[in-house]
């Protein structure tokens, strides 16, 4: 060691390694990871922080889900080895287990709203925008709630597919267009054939003769009813009318 | 929050480097290195979220930084002498390049395990003096220490580093 002091200069100089940026960022939850998960639905990738789940997509490529993320949530993002029990908590929630956290501090309180209250349709059942809309305290912005669940940062996982038209119409899909919304529905248990007549001839509930109970035609109390039970309603009024009150499980209209 | 992420996410680049060679200097490998260095912005982003905007502005982040890498090291090895297994340090990272700058990068590791070996407050006086480049006085304040005292160590760690031990205290 010719010249000490120099050497421990040169020591200062010293690098951080590559990626320590991000790794500490991500520590924060000022950075996401991501990795890419094998599912039902085939390859999903999907965005982590210290806070949550922040973002999911089918992207064909990791250079597309990158790029696709800078755009979207706009926070640095590396690839990295998942916490070990993220790729269970995956499948228990795609099998209609409820046990992700999210990470949505990108989005509005109202985006926000939206997101939550729709996570709360079980696997299965499908509610319509307009139900959204009034859960939340917001009846008046269907549309809204259209755009917000459109613009969904973490399709599948919070479940905007289980969101549909009163016409039955399937509505319009961020997770992969009208198909993948059918196909997904479909691979839950929804009857979506028979959804759609019953929404085509103009009936949004189902009535049980036996409980005096109205539905949404998914909803998990009223699957079971005996076929010879049940009856087709157009309205809310046509419901009361026929001495039936709303379910209190899926909430078609206010519970007095 | 939001003025804090900014804050943060600048200071993270900004001071990266200098705190990563302080930490490599002070724990001798790589390895745990990266660990002191990720904690110690990890505590500062927690401190940042607990200050008033007035005392965020009047600090003095440089100081502020290493103060807090130096208590993290204090911390952690309290009751625990830094690893001898790793001499020829780190390999968290063998980034291949050229052989020049795989021996200087050994020698450094190397340099560093010697630095990282000393006790504990000869350590954090050179590395803070002659690693790090502080003035005695700034060593002083960082570590809350006199400027005599700084000196003296500094003196001593150097002078085990030259492998002249005739003097060495015990510790």
């Amino acid at each position: 060691m010719i010249d000490l002091t120099t050497d421990l200069k040169r020591l200062g100089a010293v690098k951080a390694p590559p990626g320590f940026a991000e790794r500490v960022l991500a520590q924060v939850g000022m950075a996401d990871s991501y990795a890419r998960f094998e599912t039902v639905l085939g390859d999903v990738y999907v965005a982590w922080n210290r806070l949550g789940v922040s973002a999911a997509a089918r992207s064909a490529s990791a250079a597309e889900f990158e790029e696709w993320f800078g755009k979207d949530v706009g926070r640095p993002l590396q690839a990295a080895s998942p916490p070990a029990d993220l790729g269970k908590k995956i499948q228990d929630e795609l099998n209609g287990k409820r046990r992700m956290r999210f990470d949505l501090r990108g989005l509005t309180p109202f985006e926000q709203a939206v997101l939550r209250k729709t996570r709360q349709i079980p696997r299965g059942e499908v509610r319509p925008y307009g139900w959204v809309a009034r859960e939340i305290g917001r009846p008046a912005a269907v549309r809204a709630v259209g755009s917000a669940l459109a613009h969904n940062p973490i399709p599948y996982f919070i479940p905007c597919h289980r969101v549909v038209r009163t016409d039955g119409q399937i509505g319009n899909y961020g997770g992969g267009g009208p198909e993948a919304k059918k196909a997904i529905l479909t691979l839950e248990g929804v009857r979506l054939n028979r959804l759609q007549e019953m929404a085509k001839a103009g009936y949004r509930y189902q009535g049980v003769r036996t409980t005096k109970i109205f539905c949404y035609p998914t909803c998990y109390t009223g699957r079971h009813a005996l076929e010879k039970n049940i009856v087709w309603l157009h309205d809310e009024a046509t419901a009361r009318a026929a001495g039936f009150r709303p379910c209190k499980v899926c909430r078609p209209a206010v519970v007095a | 929050m939001e003025g804090v992420d900014r804050l943060f996410e600048r200071m993270v680049n900004e001071h990266k480097d200098r705190v990563f060679a302080t930490s490599l200097a002070m724990t001798g490998n790589r390895h745990d290195a990266e660990e002191v260095a990720q904690d110690t912005f990890f505590r500062a982003y927690r401190a940042l979220g607990t200050y008033s905007p007035e005392r965020i502005r009047d600090l003095k982040e440089r100081a502020w930084l290493h103060r807090i890498a130096v208590n993290v090291v204090r911390n952690r090895v309290r009751g625990v002498k830094p690893s001898l297994v790793e001499l020829n340090g780190s390999e968290s990272d063998h980034s291949p390049g050229p052989e020049a700058q795989a021996m200087e990068r050994m020698q450094l590791d190397e340099l560093a395990t010697r630095v990282a070996e000393l006790p504990v407050r000869y350590r954090e006086a050179v590395v803070l003096h002659h690693v790090r480049d502080l003035s005695y006085a700034e060593v002083a304040e960082a570590l809350g220490q006199p400027v005599g005292t700084v000196k003296a160590n500094v003196h001593r760690g150097l002078k085990l580093l030259r492998g002249d031990n005739d003097d060495r205290l015990d510790d």
